[in-house]
């Protein structure tokens, strides 16, 4: 291990960080819409609604994310007349926006899950205590049924989220010079895979440690009825009385 | 592997031979010959040189000729397909003992690996559709050695980046033809870097990068598949320097017994017309190195 060389080696990859964020949390936040309306139509009770949505989520789960970025990226190359025609080609003709497509489609796949079972795990006694409180449709769904949804969610949408970080790596297969695609094009120039893979690792290992971090403390802003009540100092004149 | 038993004592004889006549210091002797297996890398997606073929199986140039220099040393051969970006790395560590893979001898590679041979000249070019105002690039057919004759190479490069200018042009990832790229184009144009050389023919053919930089014996074969009868090879053939001293069998550094053997068997190649026959059968043109 050649420690001078990975020090180098660390702030070439630091340059890939910005790109692999963008394209994690531009898929994440599309995704997230995507998903919430994915889970909507599949507790709508719909069939119209819920089948599309089933559909999509065993195709988009049941494939190889890495599969899917090829074919959006060079399969839909090949029908470049027709997406002209649609006048779609400007976007499918940029790789960042087939990785960030191909991303999005994935996450929301996952996150509708997430989201519905989450929506699905609100006890129905508070639903039933928000109504008798006069709480109905949309600001039911906001005050109770939204906030413990997220708070049931939140561990396994993180989960989700550190995923997507490693996921934009294969975002290198189409031209895209994120972390991982600088690494491979250093190991082209250095043919020493060893340490810049670990150095590669070790951002992943650093970017996603932040965002664990900033996961908990959302939970613990979430769930003050899970903290500790702050202990009370017993006041000293109580023991006059 | 032991000897088939229908060849007998007479080939065992013409082995010991053999190797008597390459005079070689090799390590194993004549006995040890027919046990010992070179294990040969090669990218498998690098049309005609070495691809995968309709059956699934390795064919091409490399192929043959690793083959006959197989036989040529005495020894058994056993061609495995490795992803281009990791060959090098996955050499060192002895996953298998040589490469021929179209590569390139520079300076840049001889730092990790050694090379036997060239056992062929490696010319480059544009790939471009033949509406593109690139089609009209300065320079087509001619030839110009980046080690040798500086000036003129450098004055036809500049004519090339006078017209590439703001376009987007494609290179394999880890090649000779992405350093030149990366030294010499970056910033005049855009340059994106693929797995395989593959990949950049179906974006090119796509229309989302404007051309195509590789070897012209790549290019040749590109142009052989009905999608690219409206492209055409354009640009000047620039050698030497960063782009190398024609394609060779990488070898690791320590292993000068088998760069010997190697050398041997590509030069008797050479020499009795075995390498002109191969090039012709598989790119039209003779790219045998000049001795």
């Amino acid at each position: 291990m050649d420690f001078a060389f990975m020090r180098d080696t660390f702030f070439t990859l630091i340059g890939g960080v910005p790109l692999t964020l963008n394209l994690a949390f531009t898929s994440v936040a599309l995704g997230a819409v995507l998903a919430m309306l994915l889970a909507l139509m599949r507790m709508s009770g719909v069939r119209a609604l819920d089948w599309p949505a089933q559909a999509y989520v065993f195709v988009f789960r049941g494939t190889p994310l890495l599969v899917q970025i090829f074919l959006i990226y060079y399969g839909l190359g090949q029908f470049r007349p027709t997406l002209q025609a649609w006048g779609l080609w400007t976007f499918f003709r940029e790789p960042y926006w087939c990785a960030v497509f191909a991303l999005t489609l994935n996450t929301a796949a996952y996150a509708s899950e997430i989201i519905r079972g989450g929506l699905q795990a609100v006890p129905y006694n508070q639903v039933e205590a928000a109504r008798a409180c006069g709480m109905s449709g949309f600001l039911l769904f906001r005050r109770i049924i939204f906030p413990i949804a997220v708070r049931q969610a939140l561990p396994a949408y993180g989960s989700e989220i550190i995923l997507m970080v490693k996921a934009t790596s294969l975002a290198s297969v189409i031209t895209m010079m994120e972390v991982t695609g600088l690494a491979a094009k250093l190991i082209s120039q250095t043919f020493r895979a060893v340490e810049v893979f670990v150095v590669a690792g070790l951002i992943y290992l650093i970017l996603n440690f932040i965002i664990t971090r900033i996961i908990m403390a959302i939970e613990w802003w979430l769930s003050p009825h899970l903290r500790r009540p702050p202990s009370v100092e017993p006041r000293l004149e109580a023991a006059h009385v | 592997m032991p000897e088939p038993t229908n060849k007998g004592t007479t080939m065992k004889f013409v082995k010991t031979v053999g190797l008597a006549l390459l005079g070689s210091a090799l390590a194993f002797g004549g006995a040890a010959a027919q046990e010992k297996t070179i294990k040969i890398a090669t990218e498998g997606a690098y049309a005609p040189w070495n691809f995968t073929g309709a059956g699934g199986k390795l064919e091409g140039f490399e192929i043959d000729l690793a083959n006959d220099l197989c036989a040529r040393m005495k020894v058994k051969c056993e061609i495995v397909a490795q992803d281009w970006d990791g060959i090098i790395p996955a050499l060192t560590a002895k996953k298998y003992d040589a490469i021929m893979a179209g590569m390139s001898i520079t300076d840049e590679r001889k730092k990790t690996i050694d090379f036997a041979g060239p056992y062929a000249a490696g010319p480059n070019g544009f790939l471009v559709p033949k509406s593109s105002p690139l089609a009209k690039m300065p320079g087509t057919g001619e030839a110009y050695n980046l080690g040798t004759q500086q000036a003129a190479a450098e004055k036809a490069i500049d004519a090339v980046k006078a017209v590439v200018k703001g376009k987007t042009i494609g290179v394999q990832g880890s090649t000779i033809h992405a350093n030149f790229a990366d030294k010499y184009l970056k910033g005049t144009a855009e340059i994106r870097e693929y797995k395989t050389t593959e990949a950049h023919d179906l974006d090119l053919a796509a229309g989302r990068i404007d051309a195509v930089l590789a070897d012209a014996t790549s290019i040749i074969g590109t142009l052989e598949k009905p999608e690219f009868k409206d492209y055409v090879l354009v640009g000047p053939s620039i050698t030497g320097g960063l782009l190398g001293a024609g394609v060779g069998v990488g070898l690791r550094k320590e292993d000068q017994d088998l760069k010997k053997a190697f050398n041997e068997a590509i030069a008797a190649a050479v020499k009795d017309g075995t390498v002109s026959k191969l090039a012709v059968k598989w790119f039209k043109v003779d790219i045998s190195p000049k001795s």
